[in-house]
Order: C-alpha cells, then structure tokens, then sequence
C-alpha cells in the first residue's frame, strides 16, 4: 500500500461526500415537484409525455396500485428488450450484421438482467449485440431500471415521511421526473467528460489496423479447440491485422455508472480503454456510482424531517466502505506468493502486487477501490477481473453483496434496502428495552417485522438453493473453470451477484447453459422484485400510521449509537447466513495459498 | 389495471424514443462536433491503412521491441474480443504459465526477478501500457538489439513515460506501441546495414 493510494481513496470519498446534499436536495425538490432551474426546458417535455402516455399527474397511489404499475412497465419493456435482441438482424444500427442473440435463453437471461438493474451479462457485447440493441435495449433499461429503483426509495421514504395518509405518490411522475431532471441531463454532460477522456462515441464499423510486429498465435480449428499436428503441436498462424471494436460507449458508459447498473459495453467493462481509458475517467466513474446512493441519505433526512439521521446512516455507510476497501486494498497490495521470479515489491517504478487481471494505469490502489466500491453499491462494473483476485481480496465483494449492497448501494435499492435493516436495528433496540419500538414517529409493529424479515430470508434462501444445486449436479460444476475452493467461490459469487442486483462475476464460470441462464434469470427477478413488494407493503403500511412524538423512552435514530446498532445488526445477520458458505470458500482458498497448495 | 397496463405499454415506446435514441444519437453528434479525435477511436494513421490505436495494446513479442504484457484476449491482443484470463490465484495453470514467462523474459534480460506485471495478463487483454519498471527491465536488450546505448533508451522511454494525471491519479505507465513507433523511427534496425 502506498500514501499515493490511500490519497487517490480519500479523495475518491472526499467527491462523494461533496456532491451529497447537492444531489440529496436537488432530488429533494425533483419529487416534491417544486420548482427547479431546469423546468421550463423540461416541464413541456414532461406534459407531452403524461398526455401521449395518459398520465394523470395529479393522481396519488395506493401502494398496490404504486406496485402494480411497476410491476406492469417492468413486464412489458422487458418483453420489449427480448424482441429487440431477437430481431436485431432486421434492425438499424447494425455495421458488423450480427444476427439475433441465441439462444432464446440467452436473450431471456439479458432482458431480466437488465430489466431488475443487474447487468449480469452470459454474452460479450461486441460479438453479440447491434448497436441499436445497446442503445434503445441495454442503455435505456439502464436509464429505466434505475429510476425504478430511486423512485421506490422516495416512495419509501414518503411512508415514513406522511402521516395518516392511504398513498405514497404515483409512479408514473415518479419514473418520468427522475428520468427528466436527474439521469437524462447528468448523462449528457457525464458523456461528453468521458469522450474528452477517449471514450469512443461514434456508430462505425470496427476497424483494422495493420500490427506493427506480426503475432504467431495458435491457430484455432472450429468449435474453439487450438489445431494440432500429427505429432500433437499446436499448429501456428500468422496475423497481420487487429480488428478495433467501435460503437456509441460513451452514451452507455455514463448511465451504467450513474444507475448503479454495471453492464459493459464490451466484455472486458471498464477494464476496456474505450471505456475507461485514463485514471480521471476512472475516478470520475467511481464518483458516479456513489452520486445518487449517497445523495439519498441526504433526501431521506430531508423528506423525514431529520438531517441528523440522515446522516447517521450515512455514517454506517462509510464506515462499512472503508472497512471494505482496506481488506481489499492490503490483500491485492502483498500479491501472489506462488509466482516465484517475479518482482511484486512495489516501488517508484510500479505498484507491485497482484496484477493478474488488472490493467497498469489502475495499477492496484484503484482496482481494489473500484472492486469495492461497485459491490458496495449494486453496480457490477468492473475494471479488473475480480476471479483473479487474491481469496481475501476476492472475498471482499463477495462479502459486500452479501450484505445486500446497503452501503450507498444501487440507486434506490440500497436505500430500501437499508430501511429495511433500519427497520430490524429499531426493533432489536425496542427488544433490549421491552418497549414498542418506533422510527422517526412511527410505530414499527408486527406486520412490519415480518415483511422485514421476508426480505432477509428470500435473499440467502435463493443464494443458497441455488449454489447448492449448481455445486452437485455435472450440469452445474461443468461450468466451473478453477478448480479447488475458488470454483465453489465462482458459483456461489454468481447467485449472489444475480440474487443482489449486483451483475459482477467470478467470470470464469461459464454461464452460456441453458441452467445457469434460466436459473439466473430467476434469481435475478426474485432478487428484486421479492424484495421491492415487501418494502412497499411496509411503505404503505408506515404511510397510513399515525405520528408518535419522542419521548424520553425513545431509542434516537440520529446518534453514533444508532450508527453503531446499525452496523452491527448488518454484520451479524450477513455472517450469521453466509460464513459457513465464506470459510469453505475463500478463505479455505487463502489458507492453502499460504500453504503453497494449488490445484 | 387496464389503464397502467395501456400506460405501460405507451411509456415503454416514449421513453425508448427519447432515452434509447434521441438521446446517444445527440450525444454523438456532439461527440463527433467537439472531440472527433477521442469519439473515433484515436487511431494511428499510416501507409493508406491504420496501423493501431494510441490506447489499444498490440502484441510485442521479438527482441528488438519492448514486450507488452501477456494478453488473454482472443487469440492475444484481440481488440473485438476482450477479456482476461480469469484464472484464480491458486490455479495450476497461472502459475505454469507465469513460471514459462518469468524463464524465458529471465534468459533475454537481466535474469533478475521480472516485473510482476510483464508476466501477468490485463484486464481487457490489450493494455496499451507497461509499468517503468517492466521498461526499465527491457533497456539492456533492447539497446543490444538496436545499436543504441542504455543511456539514449533512456531519454526515449522518458519522453513515452506518463506520470499519474494530475500528479495525483492513477499509476506512472509506458505506452508500449507508441515507444515502439519511436525506436523504430530513431533506432531502425537497418541502419548498420546502411552504414556498410
């Protein structure tokens, strides 16, 4: 580790915490539908939306109908996803002719994957998707996903901000004004840094360019398999020319971040020079995928009335984030101890450490950083391979989706999902007082508990029924690439990413099967949508409450104590599920790395 | 329920308009206007062809150049298809292929340790850049090879060496392809052939 790099993650941080009360009263005043600078270019464009959509804006939900809604838009743009993919041989934007994406389960598992925010993506972009199923299917699912989330964060937070009221807003305003005032206009300007940076922005074909040094590669027969000669040696090729994938990245990149979505445009994600190509770009992708999740900590202290909470929970988030990067930080800094002849010291000359998989100007400050900072939030992308990362700093983005990506977390799914967990850690307190336990003038009762309490069980249940199969059956362990504990790891990673919204990989599992694309899509859609349902109910129900002043018996929700409950109730019910699965993983795999063992 | 379902339905078209075309084809055409160097792609003009991207990676393998890293891309250094190798720490095939590397990067240099990242593959499979220190380890040969004296190296890796933008972001790399263009145009290989 070096001071270099401890400075570039505090002032990744420092960003954060600048832009938080911007954004969380920007947000603020967007959902109140107050006044803002930007209406009268947007107002119009909102009006004619709700007209040729038949929206009544004045109209307020009920949380079933809030539900349904969303349930019904997420149904039908998913069905329209997996058309586009299906067709997209007969539609524009298409220079390299790529047909439709096959197998039909294969376009299944995308159109859920993207539709529930995952990004979880069996497929490389740039030998399977058009151009035109990037922009108006992936991208636009990432502008939708995730003002689907936000607004079920605000919903939320209007049930506990209203009093004695049946309704907590109407989706449709909700879904429109986030898109309008807070994704649409920070993606126009977010783009444009990006190509100014080398982000690729253009609808041209690949290019060729001609190699400067001729490459002898082994030659590859059909079906993938390398040719050999009679004698068994791999039969040599001699290529001349580099073929450039191309297409409109910046326009993707931007909202990918920025929605917590995470899918690249191409396979290798930010790890792609065009997608990332400098360290600025690096930090200014970083920054926006903790914009919004730290933003809402600010909206939810302002809607409710009570900043000082908000940034309570602000507190456990950052708290856990450090606690994250650090591990992941000093485990990728001290490197690889079987690779004997190598140089991992790090010195002015370079970082050092454990470099498989990562790219040199990332080096391993920001690679750790980013590991940690997309499974904090249920982003997903990445700008390394996390499968070859050392077991301990692996098992750090394991360990943070695990936890259900509460720390800042996706765009509106860590916050619900944080209230949840709020919701348990004021219960507990009112437990250890033998009190009725409230949050924020509210009374937290029984029906509330046990759809908290949903959400916590329908989570690891998935994780690990899943897991469990794809671990016994051939159908399942066929797919794994490193054998020993890190291909338990690889699958138990995979559902725990699908099942958390999360949609980064151990990508050495192959998951082209028909059982890991049907499986997954499962996971993905129980992931969210099973956890969103129950967040509304308690919405709905908190909304309809009557207001309980403080007393002198009430436990506060705006103290380093309260902070502290919080982080511990999320540690332990985290540990209390998934260590058995951690020790037979990763960190068997760090004991017998240190033990010199290999497989 | 009808009537959200009709909305659903007419929301889904609007907004795929709005935010699934209008929106990247706008952000292209301003992309194209104001950074048309960056938008493309950043790529090397030569004889009627290209012959590379400033900041995609090519495979450099013969003596006489500085080797890039590894590449798990393709075939090696694919640009249409990128990706790693994915294999885990504790994988009996990394460690073969790193020991084949560290050998055979030992008997064409120094014989000391080598850099870890000049026997370790990128992320994407085609990182234009190698560590000072991996360059620095290549000086010797390359000198050897060109008929140029480490001293001279010296100066030219200097010029291709970036440090952290700002001073601060990132890590100090070599850009390998665009040093290799250079060596070639300064140290060319025909040039005692020349001089006879």
């Amino acid at each position: 580790m070096t001071a270099n790099g401890w400075f570039q993650i505090f002032l990744f941080f420092g960003l954060v915490l600048l832009v938080t009360k911007p954004i969380g009263v920007f947000m603020t005043r967007v959902f109140n539908r107050e006044r803002t600078f930007m209406d009268p270019v947007l107002r119009p464009i909102e009006r004619l939306l709700y007209r040729v959509t038949g929206v009544d804006e004045e109209h307020e939900m009920r949380w079933t109908e809030y539900a349904i809604s969303m349930l019904l838009f997420s149904l039908v743009s998913m069905i329209a996803l997996y058309l586009m993919e299906r067709l997209q041989g007969y539609l524009p934007f298409n220079p390299q002719k790529l047909g439709a994406v096959n197998p039909s389960a294969l376009a299944f598992n995308t159109a859920a994957s993207f539709t529930t925010n995952t990004n979880w993506q069996n497929y490389s972009g740039e030998t399977t998707m058009s151009y035109f199923t990037q922009m108006a299917g992936l991208a636009y699912h990432n502008f939708m996903s995730a003002a689907v989330g936000i607004a079920l964060a605000i919903a939320f937070i209007r049930g506990i901000a209203r009093r004695q009221m049946e309704t907590i807003g109407n989706f449709w305003v909700d879904l429109v004004r986030c898109n309008l005032w807070i994704l649409l206009p920070a993606c126009i300007l977010g783009a444009l840094v990006l190509v100014s940076q080398g982000v690729v922005q253009n609808l041209k074909p690949y290019d060729t360019v001609k190699l400067v040094e001729p490459m002898q590669v082994q030659k590859i027969g059909p079906g993938g398999k390398p040719v050999v000669d009679a004698r068994g040696k791999p039969v040599m090729d001699t290529v001349t020319e580099q073929t450039i994938a191309q297409g409109p990245v910046a326009s993707q990149e931007i909202i990918k971040e920025l929605g917590t979505n995470g899918g690249g445009f191409f396979n290798a994600n930010s790890a792609h020079p065009f997608e990332n190509p400098t360290p600025l770009s690096n930090l200014i992708e970083l920054v926006s995928i903790f914009a919004i999740g730290s933003g809402l900590t600010y909206t939810l202290g302002r809607m409710t009335g009570s900043q000082r909470h908000g940034w309570a929970v602000w507190s456990a988030m950052s708290i856990l984030f450090f606690a994250g990067v650090t591990a992941a930080y000093w485990a990728e800094a001290r490197g690889n101890p079987l690779l004997a002849g190598t140089d991992q010291k790090v010195s002015v000359l370079q970082p050092g450490g454990n470099m498989e998989g990562k790219e040199v100007r990332f080096g391993i400050a920001n690679t750790a950083l980013w590991a940690t900072v997309t499974t904090d939030a249920s982003c997903g992308a990445i700008n390394g391979w996390h499968d070859s990362f050392t077991p301990l700093g692996g098992l750090v983005p394991l360990a943070n989706i695990m936890l259900s990506e509460v720390v800042f977390g996706g765009v509106g799914a860590g916050m619900y999902g944080m209230l949840i967990y709020i919701v348990l850690a004021v219960f507990i307190a009112g437990l250890m007082v033998g009190r009725t336990p409230e949050y924020l003038g509210k009374k937290v009762e029984a029906y509330d508990v046990k759809m908290a309490m949903l959400v916590v069980l329908v989570f690891p249940l998935v994780i690990l029924i899943f897991s469990a199969i794809s671990v016994v059956a051939g159908f399942g362990t066929s797919s794994i690439l490193n054998p020993g504990p890190h291909g338990l790891s690889e699958v138990i990673y995979a559902f725990t990413s699908q099942a958390g919204n999360n949609g980064s990989a151990l990508a050495g599992l192959t998951t082209n099967t028909p059982w890991y694309n049907i499986a997954g899509a499962v996971t993905m859609l129980v992931g969210r949508f099973l956890m969103i349902i129950p967040a509304l109910a308690i919405a709905g129900n908190l909304a309809a409450k009557k207001y309980v002043p403080p007393s002198l018996g009430t436990f506060p929700v705006t103290t380093p104590l309260f902070t502290v409950l919080l982080i511990a109730v999320i540690l332990i019910v985290g540990a209390l599920t998934f260590f058995p699965a951690l020790s037979l993983g990763p960190i068997l795999e760090h004991l017998l790395m240190a033990a010199g063992k290999t497989f | 329920m009808k009537k959200n379902l009709i909305t659903s339905v007419l929301m889904t078209i609007a907004t795929t308009i709005l935010l699934g075309i209008v929106y990247p084809l706008l952000v292209t055409a301003l992309a194209q206007v104001i950074f048309p160097k960056q938008a493309n792609g950043q790529l090397i003009p030569g004889n009627g062809k290209a012959i590379g991207s400033r900041i995609i990676g090519q495979g450099f393998s013969a003596a006489k150049y500085f080797h890039s890293r590894p590449s798990a891309a393709g075939n090696g250094y694919d640009a249409a298809n990128s990706g790693g190798s994915n294999f885990g720490p504790t994988n009996q095939k990394l460690i073969d292929r790193v020991k084949g590397d560290v050998a055979s990067a030992q008997s064409q240099n120094s014989g000391t340790s080598v850099p870890i990242d000049l026997v370790t593959t990128s992320a994407s499979g085609f990182d234009p850049h190698i560590t000072p220190a991996a360059a620095e380890y290549q000086l010797a040969r390359i000198a050897r090879e060109r008929n140029a004296t480490v001293d001279q190296l010296r100066v030219l890796l200097g010029k291709h060496t970036e440090g952290r933008q700002w001073g601060i972001l990132g890590e100090p790399r070599v850009n390998v392809l665009e040093l290799n263009l250079e060596l070639d145009e300064q140290f060319p290989m025909n040039r005692q052939a020349k001089a006879q």
